[in-house]
């Protein structure tokens, strides 16, 4: 019988993209349990909010998150314009969507060559990323920012879309689309990969349930649930889309998943270029709102983003509360893992597409003690593994003066 | 106020003195308060009865004599059940749903870390989301907290 072994993964480990701590606990090579520790990117937005204008909550609400930034945006306005009873104008909910869309499309590409990078197949990584430069330049060339685009404002949108955008747009999608074929060929029929991911990652309907897993996490194990699809915000009542969802509930399951969402978000963006309609951008909006409440779901790319925003008459907001979707998914981790091995953590981890910045939001600046010297970090740090993890890094040598 | 939604009138049906604490804010919106010792049966009816059994959110809220915690549930066709209870802050202590909906459980946390609400009968595990140096008796999201209290006790700590 091997011994039972307990790997500490992160807060800070080159395998993970953001802070988040993992223990593992192996039984030979096997994960026998997982521990899960987040909120290291907690940087106090929420009680932020309650402080500040609306107008000023809008662009800090575009920074949580770095890749799925409109979704945010866009979740939390429609919450705001409920509650003042705004009617935005149908161009500037289309604008949206056709954003909302792009960001789909730049963040599964970006996912798509971080879950290459992680099995080890990085030609794949700098396909990806080559051909998300499409989708990155075309988002710079209509809002003028490749992140945090910033194109909503209470009440619409601040910028049109012109006829010669509207040629680039369809431009890409082709160019894009020729290229998503490619990768759903090699993603699916290659036989690397298929080994790889195949039965890595299991996560049953029944389970993805009880933990409340959402977006293509869900879609992969067989839940047909689609917030684009439910509650129709913005644009998404007017065009035709399937819901992608897969029946082989692991991480080539979750991979099927999102390169078919890939094509999906083509032909949602041809339609919405398509029928876009001439309306003015925005409607005037209030700088008092007033009190109410009102929930607004958003389907991010990585899921289902819940905000809620409780107004009471003045130019701030009393509360807001905010889910990203990540928060959601993380929790089926451990139940993805049970009988894994330990050279599955990483994708698997990867393969829920986590985004830590979404999911923790909320401390500030946590004391105002003197700075460190390197020295006393490093000791800290030493201290900290040592008494919470059993860790003894003080044999380490490293080369520091 | 208008109870002619199919959901309103099977939960109206079953609780009749909850007529005129639901609201119907538009179709798939669904607004509700309850009182506490009432919710926990209500929560079970929505899951078995009403197919309400998503388990989406959890808000906490600092009101001036009490804490109000918001669920937010959904079902399979998009429909959103937002139930409203309270506890005053003198007795500032839930018990946690999480034998109902496991979904819950971080959200929980995020309420005793924050607030500083007593979650009854949580499973045992790692608070979230506040680092496990953060000071004790410090719940930021209470109305009265403000961020300078942080630098007040550094300062009485480093003198």
């Amino acid at each position: 019988m091997a011994k039972k072994l307990v790997i500490p993964i992160g807060p800070q480990h080159p395998a993970l993209k953001e802070p988040a701590s993992f223990d593992v606990t192996l039984q030979g090579e096997k994960v026998e349990n997982i521990l899960v520790k987040l909120g290291y990117n907690h940087r106090g937005i929420e009680k932020a909010c309650e402080n500040k204008p609306y107008l000023h909550d809008l662009y800090l609400i575009e920074r949580v998150c770095g890749i799925c930034s409109h979704s945010h945006a866009t979740c939390f306005l429609q919450a705001v314009e409920e509650i003042a009873g705004l009617n935005v104008p149908m161009r500037a909910k289309y604008i949206r969507s056709i954003i909302g869309e792009m960001e789909r499309i730049h963040s599964h590409l970006l996912w798509l060559g971080v879950a290459a990078h992680e099995i080890g197949f990085d030609t794949l990584l700098m396909y990806t990323w080559r051909d998300r430069e499409i989708i990155m330049d075309l988002l710079a060339l209509l809002t003028g920012n490749r992140v945090n685009y910033a194109v909503n404002i209470l009440g619409g949108v601040r910028k049109d879309i012109s006829e010669e955008e509207k040629g680039q747009i369809l431009k890409a999608m082709d160019v894009l689309e020729e290229r998503t074929k490619y990768y759903a060929h090699v993603a699916t029929e290659e036989i690397t990969i298929k080994k790889r991911l195949s039965k890595v990652g299991y996560l049953s309907p029944e389970d993805a349930v009880k933990m409340g897993a959402v977006g293509p996490t869900g879609r992969a194990s067989k839940i047909t649930r689609d917030i684009r699809a439910e509650d129709k915000y913005a644009a998404y009542g007017e065009v035709d889309f399937k819901v992608i969802s897969d029946d082989n509930c692991d991480v080539f399951g979750r991979a099927v998943v999102r390169i078919g969402e890939l094509m999906e978000s083509y032909s949602i963006i041809r339609q919405l270029i398509k029928k876009l309609p001439v309306t003015p951008l925005k409607v005037p909006a209030p700088l008092r709102i007033p009190a109410g409440e009102a929930i607004s779901r958003y389907e991010a790319p990585r899921g289902e983003d819940i905000h809620y925003v409780r107004a009471n008459g003045t130019d701030k907001p009393e509360r807001v509360k905010l889910r990203a979707p990540t928060l959601a998914n993380v929790q089926s981790v451990s139940t993805m893992l049970q009988k894994g091995y330990l050279a599955d953590v990483t994708i698997v981890i990867a393969a829920i597409d986590p985004c830590f910045s979404c999911t923790d939001r909320m401390i500030v600046a946590v004391n105002g003690k003197d700075e460190m010297t390197w020295k006393q970090l490093r000791q800290h740090s030493i201290d900290w593994y040592k008494k919470n993890r059993g860790v003894d890094f003080t044999k380490v040598k490293l080369g520091i003066k | 106020m208008e109870n002619n939604h199919p959901m309103v009138e099977k939960i109206i049906s079953k609780y009749p003195a909850l007529s005129d604490k639901i609201k119907i804010q538009r179709e798939n919106r669904l607004w509700m308060k309850i009182d506490y010792p009432d919710f926990r049966k209500f929560l079970e009816f929505a899951a078995a009865d009403l197919k309400v059994d998503i388990f989406c959110m959890l808000t906490g809220l600092d009101e001036k004599e009490n804490y109000s915690f918001i669920y937010h549930m959904a079902d399979l066709n998009g429909l959103m059940l937002n139930i409203e209870t309270s506890v005053p802050k003198t007795n500032a202590s839930i018990a946690t749903i999480t034998d109902l909906h496991p979904a819950a459980e971080l959200q929980e946390r995020e309420l005793t870390d924050l607030l500083g609400v007593t979650i009854e009968g949580m499973p045992k595990g790692q608070r979230y989301p506040l680092p496990d140096d953060w000071p004790e008796g410090e719940y930021p999201l209470r109305k009265d907290w403000t961020a300078d209290r942080l630098d007040k006790k550094a300062e009485d700590i480093n003198g």
